[in-house]
């Protein structure tokens, strides 16, 4: 079992290299002299040339990756061009914002994702589950963004509910962080509970049609108990492996919600960066996503191996 | 050898393709998608007729109108029709969904059946690639795409392609893997058709269905994707319409212009309410896995 889990591992290190090389060809893709665009209004020829030392861009790119990455393995992405402030701290900052954001939208996506799925299986074929396919359809086709829109409109402008915008943090009054980041979370959950409600219901019908059902059926358990012990349990396994994988939909969809909230968090971050033309913390920002999303992959494969006792015993 | 593919192609494919037209008309919710893309598509194509107003006038005697008669469905903050900026903004939203999926297509079907077919060294890195570049989330590398390649409606399009090729990559590949050992493959081998001729006349054309379903419902996110980023300002640049960017000024204006906001939003979710509800229907009517 060891053995498979190392393998695993290892074939994750030559992404991981693949990711970072993806991130600093990135600067390569700008127009003209990337010296000018890092410099801003500073036309001062000695300026210039320290930078230039300094990205090593009179060097070769290969030369310039090696010295970047190595940078990078010691925890270094280098220093906001417009604050001076390392990036590790500004990703430091916004990270705990987003990861509650995150954390919340997904545990209302379950909430509602899961057992709408698990219902439209078991009413195959009737008006219920053409009720669910076509509320996953809309969340899937909904912008979250405008849902977000509709949702101020209706809850903060007209009925006075919860607050339009901000963030408050957890340790400093609980219960208003939490009201302040729940139309926040709804909205990034629209999507997530629509992918996991698809999802969940063809799990849910292959394993109703499964054998071992059959004969559960066959030998007088109960329709409840056949359904919720033996079809779930199996169809559990690609439910959690998706919403592993659902992690980048919760981070892009991030990136939306937090801009029409006016949330301080990593979506922000990299929005503002783009604008302000701050390369450093955009190349920081989608590193560390992909990162947290190769090590999210890899820990459900990983899980995936220790519970599925055909692979345990390999 | 000439004569064999042609007769099996006359007698074969059309008998399917007509099962799976029959199933996707009986398919009334597939059939409500494809008569909402194609509506828009007109709608799109007729825009310069249909529009009341000019779409880059501007009043100040018109700013923020409520819909009337004149607007059918009010003014932006500058006094322009919203009708008909709506209509230019279709264009908009219609090419960037359909471009960007070409892109897609054009990088990524090659080399997920280059993948497939030759295996070993090419697939590995092919798949690697592939791996890191679906690593980085849709829309986050076209967001970085976007900054790095100056703003514009071109560059959004062609960062929502590169970040949507994985896609089909991993899609051509795994149609290849199933049907390399197929026995139509094998004999042409052995008739000694090369390799590009049996990708091209022998593989391509099988595993054609599941990549016309996969294309239909990318378009979709390519749409939102698009959208996503006029909203964020990194798509089509003002005074220029598009759905999305309308969608960010009228978030300005919530309270004194709603209106600013909900039909830009509805013409988006309709949109791709329908490229989705029609990629379902083609996936039913398609895929011979999902026959009862």
């Amino acid at each position: 079992m060891f053995k498979i889990i190392l393998r695993r591992v290892l074939v994750a290190i030559p992404t991981l290299i693949l990711v970072s090389l993806i991130v600093f060809l990135l600067q390569k893709l700008l127009p003209g002299d990337a010296v000018l665009t890092m410099a801003g209004e500073e036309r001062d020829p000695a300026v210039l040339e320290f930078l230039r030392q300094k990205y090593l861009l009179d060097q070769p790119w290969p030369v310039q990756y090696w010295a970047w990455i190595t940078n990078v393995l010691q925890g270094d992405l280098g220093n906001s061009l417009r604050t001076g402030v390392p990036v590790t701290t500004l990703i430091a900052q916004k990270l705990p914002v987003t990861l509650q954001l995150a954390a919340m939208a997904m545990f209302f996506a379950i909430l509602v994702g899961v057992p709408m799925g698990i219902i439209a299986a078991v009413r195959k074929g009737t008006f219920t589950e053409m009720g669910a396919n076509v509320a996953a359809l809309s969340g899937m086709s909904i912008p979250n963004f405008w849902l977000g829109i509709l949702l101020i409109m209706l809850v903060s402008v007209k009925w006075r509910l919860l607050p339009a915008s901000g963030y408050v943090p957890p340790g400093e009054d609980f219960w208003l962080s939490m009201k302040t980041m729940l139309m926040p979370a709804v909205v990034l959950s629209s999507a997530i509970a629509a992918y996991l409600m698809r999802h969940t219901r063809s799990a849910m019908l292959e394993a109703l049609n499964a054998d071992y059902v059959r004969t559960a059926r066959a030998k007088g358990v109960s329709s409840r108990r056949v359904v919720l012990l033996h079809a779930l349990r199996n169809a559990l396994m690609p439910i959690i492996t998706l919403i592993t994988l659902l992690f980048g939909e919760l981070m892009a969809g991030a990136v939306l919600t937090e801009q029409v909230f006016t949330i301080p968090g990593f979506g922000k971050l990299i929005v503002d960066a783009v604008f302000t033309r701050d390369y450093a913390v955009v190349q920081g920002v989608v590193l560390c996503v992909a990162v947290g999303f190769i090590v999210m992959n890899l820990l459900a494969d990983i899980l995936y191996i220790l519970v599925n006792p055909r692979l345990r015993h390999a | 050898m000439s004569t064999l593919p042609a007769t099996t192609a006359a007698v074969t494919p059309p008998r399917s393709r007509n099962r799976a037209w029959r199933k996707f008309k009986r398919n009334r919710v597939a059939m409500m998608g494809a008569v909402i893309v194609l509506a828009m598509v007109v709608l799109a194509i007729f825009a310069p007729w249909l529009a009341t107003h000019d779409p880059f006038q501007t009043s100040f005697m018109t700013i923020r109108k409520a819909p009337s008669a004149t607007f059918w469905l009010g003014s932006d903050e500058l006094g322009r029709d919203i009708y008909s900026r709506m209509l230019y903004g279709a264009q908009a939203s219609l090419m960037a969904g359909v471009v960007s999926v070409a892109i897609a297509v054009v990088i990524g079907v090659p080399l997920g059946l280059i993948s497939g077919y030759f295996g070993g060294w090419i697939d590995s890195i092919i798949s690697r690639f592939t791996e890191a570049l679906l690593a980085i989330p849709f829309l986050i590398l076209a967001i970085a795409l976007a900054a790095f390649l100056e703003p514009s409606l071109t560059n959004a399009m062609i960062a929502i392609g590169v970040s949507a090729a994985p896609r089909f990559i991993r899609l051509a590949r795994g149609q290849v893997l199933a049907v390399r050992s197929e026995d139509y493959v094998q004999s042409s081998r052995a008739l000694g058709a090369s390799d590009t001729r049996i990708i091209v006349r022998h593989i391509l054309p099988n595993i054609m269905p599941p990549l016309i379903v996969q294309a239909t419902i990318t378009i979709a996110t390519a749409i939102i994707a698009e959208a996503s980023l006029s909203f964020l300002g990194l798509g089509l640049q003002p005074p220029n319409p598009s759905w999305g960017s309308m969608l960010n000024t009228g978030k300005n204006f919530m309270t004194q212009a709603p209106w600013m906001s909900i039909f830009p939003g509805s013409a988006i979710f309709l949109v791709v309410l329908g490229f989705n509800l029609l990629g379902d229907g083609l996936r039913d009517a398609l895929d011979p896995r999902q026959e009862k």
